[in-house]
C-alpha cells in the first residue's frame, strides 16, 4: 500500500502537536521541535506532491472499507498542491513565530495549538468525505478560536467574539446544507454524491442545499455580503497569527467552494449568475473598502476580500482557461497574503505601529528591507513579469470569451485599485519622511536586536519572497500544473473513477 | 411524528437565529445552543425516521433486505454534538473573559477594533 504517503502530512503534524504538550513550559525546546517539525512537513509535502505529480490521484480507504461506504482521502493534483502550499507556509510562519510572538503567548500552547491548525487544513484538503471535510473545518476553526484569543488583550477578544459567532454560525449553515444533501442522495463520498446527484428530480432542493453550501463556505472565505466578520477581527492577533489566517483560512473556504461546485453541482446556470454577481461585488467592496484604510493590516485585509472576488467570480465563469487562472491565482495569493501579514509585523516591529499615518522613512533607513519588500508588492499589483500577473491573463481572457463584460471590468477595477493603494502605501511608509511622533519606550525596537534575531524576522520574508518570484519567472511551470488541475476538476469523471475505482 | 419534528426543528432554528441577532453576549450563546440542537434534529429528521427496524444483518443472511433504519444520520448526530459541546464550554469561557475585561454584555460596545490606530 504505497499510496498510503498522502497521510503522512496529518500523521506529521498530529504526532508534533501532540508532542509538544508534552513540553507545556519549555518554551525553547518547542521552538525547535516546531520549525524542524515544519521542516520535516516541508519535506513530506514536496515528496507526496512529486509522488502523485507522477503517478496521478491516490486513493486511501480508512480502515479498508471500499470507497462509498467508509471515509476516503484523495491526493488529487489540487489537494496535494495546496498541502505543498500549506507546508510552505506554515513553514515560513513557524520561524516567524519563534521570534514576533510574546513569550506570555508561546506559554499557553501556541505552538501545539498551530501544529492542530495544519492539521486541520491537511485534512480539509485531502479529505474525500464530505461530513469528514466538516470535521476538518470544526478542528480549523477550534484551533483558530484559540489562536486568535490567546494573549487576551481587548481588542484581540473583541476580535474574537466576533469571529466565532460568525465562524459558529457558518459551521451550522454548512451542517444543514449537509444533512439536505444527505437526505437526497443518501451517501456522503464527494464522488458517489456527484452521480447520485444527477438522479435526483427535485432540483428546486437541490439547489436549496447548494446556496446553504453557498452561504456556509462564503462566509469562511469572505465574499461580498458575508465578509464583515474578517475586517473586525483578523488584526487582533500577532502578525504571524494573522498571516498564517490570511494566508489560508480563506483559502480553504475557497477551495471548498471550488471542490463542491466543480465535482457536485458543476455548471448550474443558477448558480453561475449568482456566484459571478457575488464576486463582481466582493471585488469592488474589497477594494472601496482598502482604498480608506490608514491601518497597513487593515489594508491587506481588505485585499484578501478583494481578491478573493477574482476567486470566485473564475470559478463561475467555469471553462478550462478560466479554472486555470484561478487555481493559479489560490497558488499566488497564499503565498502573497500570508508574506503581506508578515511584512506588517516586521514593520510593526521597527516602527512599534502599523498605522500610515504615523509611518515613514522606511527606506531611507533600511533601503535593502526595503527593496524586499517591493517585490511582494508588486507581485500583489501584478506587474510583469511578477507573480500576480499571469494569472490574470487566464482570467481576463476567460472573461473575454465568455462575454462577461462586467467580470472583466471588476477585474481591471480591483487590479487599478491595488495598484493605486500600493502605491499610496508605498509613499506613505516607505517614501515620506518620518513623522514627528512620540515613539513608545517600553517596546523592543528592530534595530535593538541581535544579528541572530534580525536573520530570524527576515528569513521567512525571504523565502515567502523567493518562492513568489519562482512562482513569477517560472510560469510555465505552474501554468502547466494549474492547466492540469483545472482539467482535472473539470473532467469530474477522472475523480470519481479513481475513488470508486470503477 | 414527522411533522411535529419538523416544526420544532423549525422553531428551534427560528429561535436560534434570533437570539444569535439580539445585542446581548449571554443570548448569543444561547442562539448557539440552540441553532446546534436544530441542525442535529435536522438531520435526524432527514436520515428518515424508521421505527423498530434496527439495522442488524440475520445470521442466516449476507444483506439487509425491505426497510431498516439508516444508522449513518445518528453517527454524524453524535460527532456533530461532541464538536459543538466543545465549541459552546470554549464560547461561554470566550465571553466571560471578555465581560471581565471589557466590562458590557452590549455587543454593540464592541467597536474599538473598528478605530483607526
Amino acid at each position: 500500500m504505497t499510496n498510503d504517503i498522502i497521510i503522512l502530512p496529518l500523521i506529521v503534524h498530529l504526532f508534533l502537536s501532540i508532542l509538544l504538550m508534552f513540553f507545556w513550559n519549555k518554551l525553547n525546546f518547542q521552538k525547535i521541535v516546531s520549525v524542524v517539525g515544519n521542516a520535516m512537513a516541508l519535506g513530506v509535502a514536496i515528496w507526496v506532491f512529486t509522488y502523485v505529480y507522477s503517478s496521478g490521484t491516490q486513493v486511501v480507504e480508512s480502515g479498508d472499507w471500499p470507497a462509498p461506504f467508509g471515509i476516503v482521502f484523495v491526493g488529487d493534483m489540487l489537494a496535494v498542491t495546496l498541502v505543498l502550499l500549506t507546508a510552505i507556509t506554515g513553514f515560513a510562519v513557524s520561524i516567524f513565530s519563534t521570534i514576533s510572538v510574546i513569550k506570555a503567548r508561546l506559554k499557553f500552547g501556541y505552538f501545539s495549538v498551530f501544529h492542530f491548525l495544519l492539521l486541520g487544513l491537511n485534512g480539509a484538503f485531502l479529505t474525500g468525505d464530505i461530513f469528514n471535510l466538516y470535521v476538518w473545518f470544526e478542528i480549523i476553526i477550534i484551533s483558530s478560536f484559540v489562536l486568535i484569543s490567546i494573549g487576551g488583550e481587548k481588542s484581540q477578544l473583541e476580535g474574537a467574539v466576533k469571529y466565532f459567532a460568525l465562524n459558529f454560525f457558518a459551521s451550522m449553515i454548512f451542517l444543514t446544507a449537509l444533512g439536505v444533501l444527505y437526505g437526497l442522495v443518501g451517501t456522503l463520498n464527494m464522488a458517489d454524491i456527484s452521480l447520485k446527484i444527477a438522479e435526483v428530480k427535485d432540483t428546486t432542493l437541490v439547489e436549496i442545499s447548494a446556496v446553504l453550501f453557498l452561504v456556509g463556505f462564503g462566509i469562511k472565505s469572505a465574499i461580498f455580503p458575508l465578509y464583515f466578520w474578517l475586517p473586525a477581527s483578523y488584526h487582533t492577533p500577532p502578525s504571524a497569527v494573522s498571516a498564517i489566517f490570511a494566508g489560508l483560512l480563506t483559502k480553504v473556504g475557497v477551495y471548498a467552494l471550488i471542490r463542491i461546485f466543480t465535482l457536485i453541482y458543476g455548471g448550474d446556470s443558477f448558480l453561475t449568475i449568482l456566484l459571478l454577481t457575488l464576486a463582481i461585488m466582493t471585488i469592488f467592496s474589497g477594494g472601496l473598502g482598502a482604498i480608506i484604510q490608514n491601518n497597513i493590516k487593515k489594508v491587506f485585509m481588505y485585499f484578501i476580500i478583494c481578491h478573493i472576488g477574482f476567486m470566485i467570480g473564475g470559478l463561475a465563469l467555469f471553462t478550462e482557461v478560466a479554472m486555470a487562472g484561478v487555481i493559479f491565482y489560490l497558488i499566488h495569493d497564499i503565498i502573497i497574503k500570508t508574506n503581506l501579514f508578515l511584512i506588517s509585523g516586521l514593520i510593526y516591529r521597527i516602527k512599534g505601529t502599523t498605522n500610515m499615518k504615523k509611518l515613514g522613512g522606511l527606506y531611507e533607513h533600511y533601503p535593502k528591507l526595503s527593496l524586499l519588500i517591493a517585490i511582494p508588492l508588486f507581485s500583489l499589483i501584478g506587474i510583469p513579469p511578477l507573480s500576480g500577473y499571469w494569472p490574470k491573463i487566464s482570467l481576463i481572457l476567460a472573461s473575454f470569451n465568455a462575454q462577461e463584460y462586467w467580470f472583466f471590468g471588476a477585474l481591471i477595477f480591483g487590479s487599478l485599485i491595488t495598484l493605486i493603494v500600493i502605491a499610496k502605501l508605498w509613499s506613505e511608509v516607505f517614501w515620506k519622511n518620518q513623522p514627528e511622533i512620540n515613539f513608545p519606550e517600553k517596546f523592543i525596537y528592530f534595530n535593538q536586536l541581535r544579528f541572530g534575531q534580525k536573520l530570524t524576522f527576515i528569513f521567512p520574508i525571504a523565502f515567502l519572497t523567493f518562492v513568489t518570484l519562482y512562482i513569477g519567472f517560472g510560469a510555465e511551470h505552474i501554468q502547466q500544473l494549474s492547466e492540469r488541475i483545472a482539467t482535472e476538476l473539470m473532467n469530474k469523471e477522472l475523480y470519481i473513477d479513481a475513488v470508486l475505482k470503477r | 411524528m414527522e411533522i411535529i419534528l419538523a416544526v420544532i426543528t423549525g422553531v428551534l432554528y427560528a429561535s436560534g437565529i434570533y437570539m444569535i441577532l439580539r445585542r446581548s453576549m449571554v443570548k448569543l450563546i444561547l442562539g448557539i445552543i440552540l441553532l446546534g440542537n436544530g441542525v442535529n434534529l435536522l438531520i435526524f429528521l432527514l436520515g428518515r425516521i424508521t421505527k423498530g427496524e434496527p439495522p442488524i444483518i440475520d445470521s442466516a443472511e449476507k444483506v439487509l433486505e425491505g426497510v431498516y433504519a439508516d444508522p449513518i444520520p445518528q453517527a454524524l448526530i453524535l460527532t456533530a454534538i461532541v464538536i459543538s459541546f466543545g465549541l459552546q464550554s470554549f464560547a461561554i469561557i470566550l465571553v466571560k473573559r471578555t465581560y471581565k475585561v471589557l466590562k458590557t454584555d452590549d455587543l454593540d460596545q464592541l467597536n474599538t477594533t473598528d478605530e483607526d490606530s
